[in-house]
């Protein structure tokens, strides 16, 4: 049999993969819920980071290193990250050549804008809409490897999971037809999972409804180690929704939009008729050198005390406003047209002549499933090593915001898109590199095995077509959602956490008496739902149980019970031994990826060192942005 | 009559083809969406008949992806932009027709995709090495190309084109479109002729029969009718070279074109 690669999800991280695994001459299968150009990345707005250095700002690629590991709070392993922020600029030149409408400066090279974390212009962007623009060119390389016959799309199919040889390696994966309902398995030489994030677990965010997380809850059951669940980013500026929570960029700040709310409390006067003196411009006055470009945990964080601990929100409520109507129009349309729009369809205001009324929403995760990493003694990733972006399954890569590699305790805006692009340029020959050394000693993949498991899920989905309980799988699924937003996202408390997790047992308890809705064969969505819904539910219960026993607080992971160690007023963190000395002991506890293993009595969740600290790149130092 | 409370929303459903009548509970900023996700959350009709959910497909909700597009209240569009506090009553929601029908709401639009193939909507780079940074473009190129490029393949432009049926193979304005967008790119446009050949011939763009519904119909304002009257000339033009250089060609030493 020939070599066959399968790349399960059709975002950029997924169509990056498949394209260095085609343009090595191989053939792959690509596997997506929704046809690839409709994936989540469409959703990115504002752009992506590389230390290009056009602005005359003498920024480098090591700054960048260094922004990124500070703005995760230095949870992350530093060559990864390294690798990826050398990779930046070459990342974007190639995307530029692919044909992205990326903005241009007046000499018609490509512009940067400012973004959160950064002191510096490092972030290309195509208006506000740069994640679809990427994704569409990637779609289109990919397309040509479709007419070329290298490529085949297997579009409207699910991964139910993937299969495993006696040697717990993976052979293949076992995926259902959403339209017919069909189960089938197929054999590869390597798996890539490029499934992105699990946002819909909190019901509504700014994920895309197909961001179910369901496939990576699937294959951490099977035995893939999902790491640091607890780190799911809270982004400061959405609009609330009924349906989702609509991101606005941070590139509306990184453009010059300022956060305020009325220095008097419950003023009621129209914003435009509140002078600038009586404007409380929170972020600017508390962080005066990154301003309203403090990294988004911080200013999520700020934005929640603001409405929630000092009841300065607009109106009393939680909402604060974000400002560009003092930026030109044309201006606006020119690099920020996308959220303009969306902002004016959703809402029927003007935010070029209005300021937008904002609140945070659930929006990243920064954990996803562990993978492996191999880097010589300089920490420069090695190319073509099989380690790269392998999970702890032998065969089974990930790749994507489901990995949980490049971010650390807290993602900066802008990093998502290149290390999705990053993942799958790594990821693509290390599975190359994993089926040349494993083929002649695997053999074909007998058939019992595929056929073994393909009964296997056929014998699942025969039991869900059969449940008549009274539960309805999509209540469970909203009550799910309002108990992780109130429990696991910007503030978390022990108690809560308790109590969230009694709750997930229950709704565990519950879902078993769910009601399928429909037994049809022909785009049965819900019976692929109470199948999505139990993964959720088992991802859900990771995190919580991962947050409740990160007794600290980290980047987004944020509990007030154990506060981040401040320096003394005045005086700088290093000046301060007190300070030092307990910083440091937070870090000897907690600066470890916590391990998360399924088991069936629930999580099991283990801390473990970061291989890089032995010896770092960079240092770990405090985290401030004052 | 129902209370002020509730909405009416009547959905045209398959398997078997029937119409079906929901009462909601009106909510404050409902969109389609949402209203579809009530009728999840508990699906029985108006007459308190048990039903099953509905089927649609959707994903973004913020009109970037294309996924949820079907006629609401007559008219194509995304069901995620469509606020209820914008629409009458009763909504009525019902597939596309310009395709073929999967199930209730959701419909198959591979044959947008596969006339992307037809016309080579791609630049065809050397590789993913590093070839250092790309050709310079100005600013106003960018501007007019970002617009073009917008397009989310959602199908609205094929739904409202009369040109457009089961029994026609006119491929449509988003494909002549995109072929617009790719022959301005500096580096596309070196294979601006295979393109231009892809829009020759049966479907291709001398089909278009200049209703010029697409344009209307764009949910992102893409200059629709210009694309389709440039790659008009464009394939005139393109007509003209392989005819006059027909002998270069043979030779393959020729004018690419």
């Amino acid at each position: 049999m020939p070599e066959r690669y399968i790349v399960v999800g059709g975002g950029l991280a997924g169509l990056m993969t498949v394209i260095k695994l085609a343009e090595a001459g191989k053939r792959v299968d690509v596997f997506s819920i929704v046809p690839v150009k409709r994936s989540h990345s469409v959703c990115a707005q504002g752009g992506i980071n590389g230390a290009v250095n056009t602005k005359g700002e003498g920024d480098h690629p090591d700054i960048h290193v260094k922004d990124t590991l500070k703005g995760g709070d230095f949870l992350a392993e530093q060559p990864p990250v390294k690798g990826m922020c050398y990779a930046a600029p070459q990342i974007i030149y190639l995307l530029d050549r692919m044909g992205v409408p990326f903005n241009r400066t007046s000499e018609g090279l490509l512009d940067f804008r400012r973004f959160g974390g950064t002191l510096h212009h490092r972030t290309a962007f195509a208006g506000a809409s740069t994640g679809q623009q990427l994704l569409y060119a990637l779609d289109e390389q990919v397309r040509r490897y479709e007419a070329d016959g290298l490529v085949r799309k297997f579009e409207y199919w699910e991964y139910l999971g993937f299969i495993k040889d006696d040697s717990a390696s993976c052979r293949g994966i076992v995926a259902m037809d959403l339209r017919t309902m069909e189960i089938q398995a197929f054999a590869a030489d390597a798996v890539c999972l490029c499934t992105g994030g699990p946002g819909i677990v909190y019901g509504r965010s700014t994920n895309s409804t197909i961001n179910t997380g369901s496939a990576n809850g699937r294959s951490y059951m099977d035995g893939a180690v999902y790491a640091n669940a607890e780190f799911v980013q809270v982004h400061p500026t959405a609009i609330p929704g009924e349906d989702k929570h609509r991101l606005m960029s941070e590139s509306a700040r990184g453009e010059g939009g300022r956060i305020w709310v009325p220095k008097n409390k419950g003023d009621k006067r129209a914003p435009k008729s509140i002078p600038e003196n009586e404007r409380w411009f929170f972020l600017e006055e508390k962080y005066p050198h990154y301003g309203n470009l403090v990294p988004r945990d911080v200013a999520t964080r700020e934005i929640f005390a603001v409405c929630r601990d000092q009841g300065m929100g607009i109106d009393g409520g939680d909402a604060v406003y974000l400002d560009v109507s003092h930026i030109p129009a044309a201006t606006l349309d020119k690099k920020l047209g996308g959220i303009m729009e969306i902002y004016e369809k959703f809402q029927g205001v003007d935010p070029r002549h209005e300021p937008m009324k904002i609140f945070p929403a659930v929006h990243y995760s920064m954990g996803g499933l562990w993978c492996d990493y191999e880097a010589d003694a300089k920490g420069n990733m090695i190319a073509g090593s099989p380690r790269q972006q392998s999970t702890n399954i032998p065969g089974l890569y990930a790749a994507g915001e489901c990995d949980y590699a490049y971010h650390g305790a807290n993602r900066l805006g802008a990093n998502s898109l290149l290390s999705c692009i990053y993942a799958g340029m790594v990821g693509g020959p290390a599975m190359i590199s994993y089926a040349k050394n494993n083929m002649s000693s695997k053999g074909d993949v007998p058939s019992s095995l595929l056929e073994g498991a393909r009964k296997q899920w056929q014998g699942r989905f025969d039991t869900i077509y059969k449940m008549e309980g009274s539960e309805n799988p999509y209540v469970i699924g909203q009550q799910m959602g309002e108990l992780m937003i109130k429990s696991a996202t910007v503030v978390k408390v022990n108690s809560q956490l308790d109590a969230a997790l009694s709750g997930i047992a229950e709704m565990k308890a519950r879902w078993a008496k769910c009601n399928v809705l429909d037994t049809g064969r022909t785009v049965n969505q819900s019976a692929a739902y109470v199948n999505q819904l139990w993964n959720m539910l088992e991802i859900a219960h990771l995190i919580l149980k991962a947050s409740r026993l990160r007794d600290e607080s980290r980047g987004s992971h944020y509990k007030p019970e154990f506060p981040f160690p401040k320096p003394k007023a005045g005086k700088k963190p290093q000046d301060d031994a007190e300070f030092m000395a307990a910083w440091k002991a937070r870090n000897d506890k907690w600066l470890k990826n916590s391990m998360g293993s399924w088991t069936p009595d629930g999580p099991r969740v283990e801390l473990a060192e970061l291989q890089s600290l032995k010896n770092p790149i960079l240092a770990p130092e405090p985290r401030h942005y004052d | 009559m129902t209370e002020p409370s509730k909405l009416v929303v009547r959905i045209q459903r398959s398997h078997p083809d029937r119409w079906e009548e929901f009462h909601v509970e009106r909510r404050p900023n409902a969109n389609v969406i949402s209203v579809l996700m009530q009728i999840q959350r508990n699906p029985v009709t108006a007459d308190g008949r048990k039903t099953t959910p509905p089927a649609w497909d959707a994903a973004c909700l913020e009109e970037v992806c294309g996924s949820c597009t079907m006629n609401i209240n007559g008219k194509v569009r995304q069901a995620c932009s469509a606020l209820i506090d914008k629409l009458d009553q009763p909504v009525t929601l019902q597939p596309m027709k310009k395709f073929p029908l999967v199930r209730d709401l959701t419909v198959d639009r591979l044959k947008m995709f596969e006339a992307l193939k037809r016309v080579k909507a791609w630049v065809p780079i050397d590789g993913t090495y590093d070839l250092g940074p790309g050709p310079r473009q100005a600013s106003e190129e960018q501007e007019i190309r970002y617009v073009l490029s917008t397009c989310m393949t959602c199908g609205c432009c094929l739904e409202v084109c009369p040109q457009v049926a089961p029994s026609t193979a006119f491929i449509g304005a988003a494909a002549i479109s995109q072929v617009r967008l790719f022959n301005s790119h500096p580096t596309g446009a070196m294979n601006a002729a295979d393109r231009l050949h892809g829009l020759m011939g049966e479907g291709g763009v001398a089909d278009c029969g200049k209703a010029a519904n697409c344009v209307q119909a764009c949910p992102k304002g893409i200059p629709l009718t210009s694309s389709i009257a440039e790659m008009a000339r464009e394939t005139t033009k393109q007509a003209l070279r392989d005819f006059f250089f027909r002998d270069e060609r043979k030779g393959g030493s020729g004018p690419a074109g």
